[in-house]
């Protein structure tokens, strides 16, 4: 720990975009020396401050100075000569290019306009000594794995410029053994006086490595805490924006009666994002999937849909061993997939809603047997009405509709096809109260009808609600497993929690 | 009009551009060109400059009713021309060296052009080759095949019943804008009555969620490029049995660009996803337009490319967004 | 050399492997081949196509493309004949002003692209369009030049031996080393392959992307412009029709000779190579007499697909075999 004074402190910092206030009167301090993590869940804000902090945005009011002095960032590259770099969790370097390249590009040494080639060589190594690793520089940087990629970038950004260094999710692509090697690089440039800001959802790299964690949520500052003196449950307990004593909501629901499981993971896994997983979905259960941001719950759901490609376990449908590689090979088994980014893998933006309604039941048809205009027109209006679908009308193209609407118009188009399992990733993101409710109920018709449901939320006290057992996920492993009267909000929070030691389940 | 209910009512919002370009150039030859519009009746057969514009365009017409499926798709094709010129020297071979009857001919050289659009689609759908380069591979090599098989001569021919495609008529009307007006309802009725209207947009405008959806993109990827090429045999028939002969080098000189022009003033987007049939038909109905008029006023043909040109650079302005942006600032 | 190296240049391996296998077919089937007067022939009747190759070289390298190379061609030869022919300019005067009307039509077209982010492929299609509509409106046919450019060809020949290099393929060459030289010594050159490497990461890490953009395509109507007068060296006439299909030439060279379309990577003495090859296969064609031209075509055809199919193939590996990361968020 360092005792100088703040490095960079932010004061009161706030940043509004067209409907959204993304961040309200927050207050940061980074010290030299120190690492500090910077956490919260999704909309919490952590993106929208990095980005104030390195230039990309422009904050609406409130004071940022650095070591002292008052700044106002407008470009990465203004933060860059200030002395604030960042590195982001896709690294941003060019692949073809050598690493020794990449450290030196757009400030080559360079004798009459021609570049000299072995000062480049030379700059690179001692950059790179600085962080501790020894390689060839002369390879491209494609050649070297992502781990050696990010230090290669933490290099450039500190050849650059070197007060206060910005990891922006760093160890999301990495394994155990790579992120301990960042972590000594980290505590390494700690010692000789960085300030090092680490954004990111693991919570045992955060206890790890940092000295004080700030929270973030729905924008607003949470608290800054020392890391030592906070206890893993309240600090998730301080991102959920959920006290302990509020934990003792229950599941109204009782112990399911054993039915056939129609989906089966045994072992199923997949290097680099998700660890093997034993899990089973039965016909008219809603299986919840637990976890906080990055835990592994869209990974779990790409696998079962046949987006991702496990290379190892056994995945069962109906009693039977199986492989599901590809979407169309999912839907033939009568699956169905809400995906969690509706804009880029949910709509078409420019197509109708009733066209969008009608897609995957279209496409399991084929081509030829063209569901007629009148059934399209029916279904659409029984969903726009069913599920309340805020539209001019059925012919409006989806992008123009609110996300919420969109959402309801991709949770139509899978009703639509009558799956047997329904996997929904954040379904209810962005909409009303009384939309989300409508969906839980439309959820419990379906399992009575014998739908088997799977039902990713970060929403905890939603999860505890709707589902008859629950999954809990942390760092892309499965932690536990709960079912009947053990599903409840606290015993979600201290499964997350639990250090690894203590994990009940597999 | 009461179109048959399979081919929907045009967006005449969408085409008012090209349609007011259009009128632009008619009420010009209107009042400087004599006699253009003036249509005579004779031997059963009508004629006139409006007629001859119309049978100008028709290989055109032709090649941007197949170049909307595949920008609809997101993609282009270069080989067009290409296509035009191997199916001419394919039909030409039959006719004088197979000695095949006309139905034979007519299917053997459009099995081929088929062909040659089925290889682009793979190329593009299942080796995921970009448009632009896979079809650059039929380009550059297509009319040296074309070539190849006429021995390097350009191969003449006489056969009536052959040169009915380009010289025959249909009541009264030229058959090869019968035969146009025949794919464009071949087409639109796939469009609409079938789902592949939907499967096409819906992979061009969003790809990652039309296969999440479990649309087989490969699969229609693949198919648009088979009926593009397609398109262009019927095309290269027609201009064979113009000229009765086939011309490896020259026939379809250039067409690609010409149909990927009559689609983008149709409004099919370069990008991909909702496509207008009829909207090409229109923009290759004002290029020929715009050429024939040009060309009758005794100005070299050389001109229309530079007028090309600038429509290219115009159209593509209008649906920028950055354009728009700074000109709308103002 | 180590094995790391030669796995990394696969590409470019595979097409000096070519070229050198297709010289050896030749050498063994015609006897004229090996004589070095066919070889300084290699360059020197290609000499605009390698010229043109070298500027679209530049181009894709950043990830763009320019189509607008043939019809350059066609508008500055007419444009020379007839500054040289009609005007009665000095050829040291009329060879900088065309190439400076090359730079500046480049430039344009650089500049829409970045500014209005309209598609490469469609603004450089209109850049033909334009070039090819104006050479033709300049005048319908060939124009020849008189005895001036045939002083110059006539001096400016290098002896090496018992023979000459002739200009045009003095000028090829002496452009290929200056390209040389940009790529691999100058900033410039090296921003080039980072904006053609990922363009998004360029910007981030604060390389001057507009401005290259721009310079870039000023390069290739440099190229293209040199092209078209070194076309008139050779053929001592200035055509409208010049150049047609160059552009889809120079494309196939540049490809056959190991460089991306995607851009980022490549190597100009692939290019090289890659005009070698077609100087080779054409010269073999010539001596076989009784096959035509469009065996080059196909023959072109053939050898941009198998390099197309290559490139594919080792991006392929490379994807299946680095490790693929998802993330929630």
């Amino acid at each position: 720990m360092s005792n100088l004074g703040p490095l960079l402190s932010l004061h009161g910092v706030s940043k509004s975009f067209p409907g959204v206030k993304a961040l309200v009167n927050v207050d940061f301090t980074a010290r030299a020396g120190e690492v500090h993590a910077l956490m919260g869940e999704n909309g919490a804000g952590k993106s929208t401050l990095i980005k104030v902090l390195t230039g990309v945005y422009r904050r609406d009011s409130g004071e940022m100075l650095l070591e002292g002095k008052s700044i106002d960032p407008r470009s990465p590259q203004e933060a860059q000569a200030l002395g604030i770099s960042t590195v982001y969790q896709e690294v941003n370097l060019i692949p073809f290019l050598s690493v020794a390249e990449n450290i030196c590009l757009g400030r080559q040494p360079t004798r009459f306009g021609c570049i000299r080639w072995k000062a480049i060589h030379e700059r690179a190594l001692k950059a790179l000594a600085r962080v501790g690793i020894d390689i060839d520089v002369s390879e491209p940087l494609s050649s070297y794995s992502i781990a050696i990629q990010q230090l290669v970038a933490i290099a450039r950004a500190l050849d650059i410029s070197a007060k206060l260094l910005i990891l922006d999710e760093p160890t999301s692509s990495l394994d155990a053994h790579e992120v301990e090697t960042l972590f000594r690089v980290i505590r390494k440039l700690k010692v000789e006086g960085l300030g090092i800001i680490f954004v990111t959802h693991f919570l045992d790299q955060v206890y790890a490595v940092s000295d004080r964690i700030t929270v973030l949520r729905n924008g607003k500052l949470v608290g800054e805490y020392e890391a030592a003196a906070l206890p893993r449950l309240q600090l998730i307990s301080r991102m959920m924006g959920k006290e302990l004593a509020e934990f003792e909501m229950q599941n109204a629901k009782g112990r399911p009666a054993p039915r056939d499981a129609f989906l089966e993971l045994r072992g199923v896994g997949r290097r680099g994002s998700l660890q093997p997983i034993d899990l089973s979905i039965r016909a008219g259960e809603v299986v919840g999937l637990a976890g906080l941001l990055g835990a592994g719950r869209t990974e779990t759901a790409r696998l079962i849909f046949g987006i991702d490609q496990p290379d190892s376990g056994e995945l069962r449908v109906e009693d039977r061993s199986t492989r599901i590689d590809s979407p169309r090979s999912a839907i033939s088994h009568r699956l169905g997939f809400c995906p969690e980014d509706r804009k880029s893998e949910g709509i078409i933006p420019n197509l109708s809603v009733r066209e969008n309604i009608v897609l995957a039941l279209q496409s399991s048809e084929g081509w030829i047997r063209y569901v007629s205009r009148e059934r399209q027109h029916q279904l659409a209006d029984q969903f726009i009405r069913g599920l309340n679908i805020v539209t001019p009308g059925p012919e409006q193209p989806v992008r123009l509709l609110s996300g919420g609407n969109q959402q309801k118009v991709i949770l139509a188009r899978w009703l639509a096809s009558h799956p047997r399992l329904l996997l929904l990733d954040e379904p209810t993101r962005g909409i009303d109260v009384g939309a989300k409710l409508e969906i839980e109920k439309l959820m419990v018709r379906l399992t009575g009808e014998g739908m088997a449901i799977l039902f990713i939320s970060s929403d905890v006290e939603e999860t505890v609600r709707n589902s008859s057992r629950v999954v809990v996920l942390r760092d892309r492993r499965k932690v536990a497993e709960l079912s009947g009267d053990e599903i409840s909000e606290g015993n979600i929070m201290r499964a997350i929690a639990a250090t690894q030691t203590e994990d009940t389940s597999r | 009009m009461n179109a048959p209910h399979f081919i929907a009512s045009p967006d005449w919002k969408r085409l008012q551009w090209p349609l007011a370009a259009l009128a632009l150039v008619l009420v010009f030859n209107l009042f400087c060109t004599p006699g253009f519009f003036r249509i005579e009746f004779k031997d059963g057969r009508f004629y006139g400059s409006l007629l001859d514009i119309l049978n100008r365009g028709t290989p055109v017409a032709l090649a941007a009713l197949g170049m909307t499926l595949v920008i609809a798709t997101g993609g282009v094709d270069l080989s067009v021309g290409a296509v035009m010129a191997i199916t001419g020297s394919i039909a030409a071979l039959l006719i004088t060296k197979g000695g095949a009857s006309v139905p034979l001919v007519i299917a053997g050289s459009l099995l081929a052009a088929a062909g040659a659009g089925f290889w682009n689609g793979v190329l593009v759908g299942m080796f995921r080759i970009s448009p632009i380069v896979a079809t650059l591979i039929l380009m550059v090599s297509g009319r040296g095949i074309a070539q190849l098989l006429n021995g390097g001569q350009i191969i003449t021919f006489e056969n009536r019943a052959f040169q009915f495609i380009s010289r025959g008529t249909l009541l009264g009307l030229p058959f090869t804008i019968a035969l146009t007006l025949a794919v464009f309802a071949v087409l639109s009725f796939l469009k609409r009555r079938t789902a592949l209207g939907l499967f096409i947009e819906a992979t061009g405008d969003n790809e990652v969620a039309s296969r999440y959806s479990g649309i087989n993109t490969r699969a229609v990827k693949l198919l648009v490029y088979a009926v593009c090429s397609l398109c262009a045999g019927i095309a290269g028939l027609i201009l064979v049995t113009d000229i009765k002969a086939a011309d490896a080098n020259n026939a379809g000189l250039w067409l690609e660009l010409d149909a990927i022009l009559a689609t983008v003033i149709g409004g099919t987007a370069l990008q991909g996803g909702r496509f207008y049939l009829f909207g090409s038909l229109l923009g290759a109905v004002l290029i020929q337009t715009l050429t024939t008029t040009i060309l009758t006023r005794g100005v070299p043909v050389e001109f229309t490319l530079i007028v090309k040109a600038l429509v290219i650079v115009i159209v593509c302005l209008l649906q920028s967004e950055a354009f728009r942006r700074i000109v709308l600032r103002r | 050399m180590n094995l790391r190296a030669l796995q990394r240049n696969i590409p470019f391996l595979a097409t000096a492997i070519v070229c050198l296998l297709l010289y050896l077919a030749g050498c063994l089937r015609y006897r004229g081949f090996t004589s070095p007067g066919v070889l300084i022939n290699f360059f020197g009747d290609n000499s605009f196509l390698g010229i043109a190759a070298i500027g679209m070289t530049f181009v894709i390298l950043s990830g763009g493309i320019d189509l607008s190379v043939g019809g350059m061609v066609g508008l500055v030869s007419v444009a020379f004949a007839l500054l040289i022919e009609k005007s009665h300019f000095h050829p040291a005067v009329a060879i900088p002003v065309i190439l400076l009307g090359g730079i500046l039509f480049g430039a344009g077209m650089g500049f829409v692209i970045h500014v209005f982010g309209l598609p490469p492929f469609l603004v450089t299609l209109a850049g033909m369009f334009l070039a090819r509509g104006l050479a033709y409106f300049l005048k319908l046919e060939s124009i020849p030049i008189s005895h001036f450019l045939d002083a110059i060809t006539r001096t400016v020949r290098l002896p090496m031996g018992s023979l000459e290099l002739p200009a045009t393929a003095l000028i090829f060459l002496a452009t290929f080393a200056l390209a040389f030289a940009v790529a691999h010594f100058t900033t410039f050159g090296r921003n080039i392959y980072a904006l053609g490497g990922n363009e998004q990461s360029a910007v981030l890490m604060g390389l001057p992307i507009g401005r290259t953009k721009i310079a870039v395509y000023a390069v290739s109507g440099f190229c293209s412009a040199l092209a078209g007068i070194v076309y008139c060296f050779y053929t001592f006439s200035g055509n409208p029709s010049a150049g047609m299909g160059l552009e889809l030439d120079a494309i196939a060279a540049v490809v056959i000779g190991g460089t991306l379309l995607s851009g980022g990577v490549g190597y100009m003495a692939g290019t090289l190579i890659g005009v070698l090859i077609f100087g080779i296969i054409q010269t073999g064609l010539s001596f076989e007499g009784t096959l035509s031209s469009w065996w080059t075509r196909i023959a072109i055809g053939l050898l941009l697909l198998l390099f197309i199919l290559l490139q594919k193939l080792i991006q392929a590996k490379k994807f299946r075999t680095a490790k693929t990361f998802q993330t929630a968020v």
